[in-house]
């Protein structure tokens, strides 16, 4: 009983999905990005870069990816304490 | 509005990749299996991401070497630079979830997500 | 796992992955990639030594590798060159971009063929965010390699 209930919500929920998916606006047409714009004009004077993409990542958002860091520092902290104590005595 | 399923084929198998992960997630039992389905989750959602910024026609942000009538057709570079984040967390978390299910089949000797429900010292 | 073919296949392909992974880490301000995926492809590289060598070995080759205090290096020389940016501005400003100290050249304008030293703090970011990265998810392949093979022995 509880499997076909959870069936049902499930199979509604792919029928949501997919026409969420139809309706959204087309493929391959993003609205007018004004910053994105922006960042790809200045890029080469302000962050002295050729990868917009890098200097998105480490100059206008480089608050973000401290962040990002610091989750990649945690995860690693988290699995080293999680096996400690099956690993014994290495690292 | 007036996409078609063709024009739209990027986001219907972002859906498709979406339903399948939390049928992973719902309806199986194992613990890698559930870890598979996260991790199929986040490849829809990185996959979304960067649809949602693709320019038809354009070029990659890269000025290095670009061909010269890329200069004003560029794709979103904000997109690209999140789902970069976003794939470095996921690896993390994928990593951090298999050292918990390690450490689960090692304290109760099964990785049914039923059968760990009893309490033992 | 330690059969020939990898253990010849890896003597041929590690050197040519670590080098890789460094030229994506060096080249993250002109070319698609940077610090992550230079630090992921070094950290691949290092992964297939682990895997092509038996516990032993490892254990003597990683010894003398200061992994953590590597990833550690890596969050503090992103929190330095951030704090760089205070002197006169706001945190991680982009302060040695067109100045004359290394890395510091201005960039054309336009589409060019790319110059090496360019970039200003973002390639000092790079350089710190892959070597924490690499730092990383080799421990993270290196805890799971030493707990596995605690066992089976024989694999």
């Amino acid at each position: 009983m509880r499997r076909a209930l959870g069936l049902f919500a499930f199979l509604s929920f792919i029928i949501f999905l997919l026409a969420a998916a139809i309706s959204l606006r087309p493929f391959g047409e993003p609205p007018h990005a004004e910053m994105d714009t922006y960042f790809i004009e200045h890029a080469q004077e302000e962050a002295s870069a050729n990868n917009v993409v890098t200097s998105v990542v480490f100059d206008y958002r480089g608050f973000d990816t401290l962040g990002e860091a610091t989750v990649l520092f945690t995860a690693v902290s988290g699995v080293l304490m999680a096996l400690r104590h099956y690993g014994g005595k290495e690292k | 509005m007036n996409g078609s399923i063709f024009v739209n084929l990027p986001f219907i198998v972002v859906a498709v990749l979406l339903a399948l992960g939390f049928y992973t997630i719902g309806f199986k039992r194992n613990l890698i299996k559930v870890v598979i389905g996260v991790e199929i989750l986040e490849g829809a959602v990185n996959m979304f991401i960067v649809a949602l910024g693709y320019v038809k026609g354009g070029y990659a942000p890269i000025y290095t070497q670009a061909p010269p009538e890329a200069a004003g057709k560029m794709v979103l570079p904000t997109p690209q630079a999140l789902t970069l984040t976003s794939i470095v967390i996921g690896v993390a978390v994928s990593a951090l979830m298999l050292a918990f299910a390690v450490n689960i089949y090692k304290h109760y000797g099964t990785l049914d997500v039923t059968k760990i429900r009893r309490l033992r010292g | 796992m330690t059969t020939t073919i990898i253990r010849t296949t890896t003597k041929i392909l590690a050197p040519l992955i670590l080098v890789f992974g460094s030229y994506i880490i060096l080249h993250g301000h002109l070319t698609p990639g940077g610090g992550f995926q230079g630090g992921a492809v070094f950290a691949s590289g290092l992964a297939l030594l682990i895997v092509a060598n038996n516990k032993e070995k490892v254990k003597e080759l990683f010894d003398k590798v200061p992994l953590s205090q590597l990833e550690s290096l890596g969050a503090l020389g992103f929190l330095g060159i951030g704090a760089l940016g205070l002197m006169g501005y706001t945190f991680l400003k982009n302060v040695i971009a067109n100045s004359d100290f290394l890395f510091g050249a201005p960039t054309p304008k336009g589409i060019n063929p790319g110059y090496l030293n360019t970039g200003g703090t973002l390639s000092y970011l790079n350089i710190f965010v892959g070597t924490k990265v690499l730092a990383g998810l080799t421990s993270i392949v290196l805890i799971f390699f030493l707990i596995l093979r605690r066992e089976r022995d024989e694999w």
